[in-house]
């Protein structure tokens, strides 16, 4: 065990605990006024649920040692998880790492609740929440790193490219569609976006623990992760407003937080594995094609995905995939690999497997989730509690009293 | 002078944009409208903060006023009334008035011709 470590994992998972409170005035900010209250709990609902369902079974599920596709029972109820280091590091407390992967698994479901948003009655987001978490991500976090196949196969994701972007962006779409789209959704526009702006900078901010935090130490990786964090955001905001001003004549505020938030998810699985000049390319490049995602893409095929969690988390962690598989060198992790402009076209492959199982896996067990919320629970509210509002319908209060 | 009319709606703020749409294809083209409150047959709901109880029949709506002449006050309100309807109370109503003049501030036109 190392105390210096140990601070350093116990403020990582801090910062990431703080993305989900950032995520719900993101995401508040985004909807109407009638709703906001609504879109919010979404958030807080997440941290309610998922927090008890992690230390109950869901690490255990997703962690403890299992076969290739789910984790074993052994750590139920936290047995055996101590201050003791465990297998994942050997330098923290075993239950920090516990903790620290609690804020991931909390963060991911509440990110899909921005392609529900503004139309989900609130006793179906509890039990999708419920079940979400359980079968859905407890199982794509184990493949990836909890001794599953993908990690097995030598696909990269450093922080949750797969685990926390595809599969939220990914489950939310399915939501989105299965709901179907508001009545107003042509015409209905963000109602603060300094909120928005807020809880980007939140989300920015948090992420650094998100993404440094999972080098588990701080070591010349971790930093490596840190300059491509914000390198990334950076170039994401380039990346996205020139396209925006090219094309929409304007740069926007929202574009522009917007284009930061697509530049994080696409770094990263990235992070601990390119360098800072790779983690620019990327960066802008997920600025444009999460541009494309949100205005192109989502027009195209007409669902609904009303705060863009597809649009920004699903599309930016399917590039950040592939890029990785593009990028990657061992001269800045030699735990990693070599990636196609390296020489190794073969983890290129291995990421599209690894993004390609995701969707499939995400996209089916979501959509029987929420088929089957659907038999218990009215999941769509009716046209009279939309118009009014969630916040005043579902949960009988006000944000804004004038 | 043909005669001029104002037409005030007051209704729910869900179907404005379609509403604004549907106007303009049977010739409205100038719209004033207003965020209001209101209170009628709809059901009251509950607002409860920490114990404090809050009972309110009061509804946002939007107050919408056109002036007319040449568009006929007719096909205004079944054009509204189209939109508007949803079958449950609440869905508003539809004041008809006359208009004694209208002056255009930037022409100084009067009457119709100023609409």
């Amino acid at each position: 065990m190392q105390m210096g470590d140990t601070v350093f994992m116990f403020f990582c998972a801090l910062l990431v605990w703080l993305m989900t409170p950032g995520l719900a005035l993101f995401y508040g900010g985004l909807v109407r006024s009638k709703n906001v209250l609504s879109t919010t709990m979404h958030s807080l609902t997440s941290l309610a649920i998922v927090s008890i369902v992690w230390i109950m079974f869901g690490y255990s599920l997703a962690f403890a040692p299992g076969n290739a596709w789910i984790g074993g029972l052994d750590w139920i109820g936290l047995k055996g998880v101590g201050f003791e280091p465990g297998s994942y590091s050997e330098t923290i407390p075993h239950s920090l790492f516990m903790m620290f992967q609690m804020t991931f698994a909390v963060l991911t479901t509440a990110i899909i609740s921005g392609a529900f948003a503004e139309r989900i009655r609130y006793s179906a987001v509890v039990v999708f929440t419920l079940l979400w978490v359980t079968f859905v991500y407890a199982p794509v976090a184990h493949w990836v790193w909890g001794g599953g196949w993908i990690g097995e196969m030598g696909a990269l994701d450093f922080a949750g490219g797969n685990v926390v972007h595809i599969s939220s962006g990914v489950a939310g779409l399915v939501v989105a569609i299965v709901l179907g789209k508001r009545k107003e959704a042509a015409s209905s526009s963000p109602h603060n976006l300094i909120y928005t702006l807020l809880g980007g900078a939140v989300i920015w901010f948090g992420w650094f623990g998100f993404n440094v935090g999972s080098a588990l130490t701080l070591d010349s990786v971790a930093m490596y992760a840190f300059i491509n964090t914000n390198t990334a955001a950076a170039a994401g905001i380039i990346g996205w407003l020139l396209v925006e001003w090219m094309i929409n004549k304007k740069p926007t505020m929202l574009g522009a937080i917007s284009g930061a938030i697509a530049g994080l998810v696409a770094i990263t699985p990235a992070a601990g594995f390119v360098t800072p000049f790779a983690s620019i390319i990327i960066g802008i490049i997920g600025g444009i094609v999460c541009f494309w995602g949100v205005f192109s893409l989502k027009a195209k095929f007409g669902y609904d995905d009303a705060l863009d969690a597809f649009g920004l988390h699903g599309i930016g962690g399917t590039w950040g995939g592939i890029a990785t598989g593009l990028f990657a060198t061992t001269s800045v992790n030699d735990g990693g690999a070599n990636g196609l402009f390296y020489g190794d076209p073969s983890l290129l492959w291995k990421q599209v497997v690894a993004i390609v199982a995701t969707y499939a896996f995400v996209a089916v067990v979501t959509y029987v989730i929420i088929k089957v919320v659907n038999l218990f629970f009215k999941i769509r509210a009716t046209e009279e509690e939309e118009s009014v509002g969630l916040d005043l319908t579902m949960h009988g209060e006000k944000a804004y009293q004038d | 002078m043909s005669k001029m009319y104002k037409v005030e709606i007051v209704t729910r703020p869900a179907n404005f944009e379609t509403l604004k749409v549907e106007l303009g294809k049977i010739g409205v083209t100038s719209i004033t409208f207003s965020n209001v409150h209101g209170c009628g047959l709809q059901k009251g709901h509950t607002e409860l903060y920490r114990g404090v109880k809050k009972e309110s029949n009061v509804y946002e709506r939007l107050k919408i006023e056109i002036v007319l002449s040449e568009v006929p006050v007719e096909q205004v309100v079944e054009t509204a009334q189209k939109v508007l309807r949803t079958g449950e109370p609440g869905d508003g109503k539809i004041f008809i008035y006359e208009i004694e003049n209208t002056i255009n501030i930037r022409t100084g036109e009067e009457g119709p011709a100023a609409l």
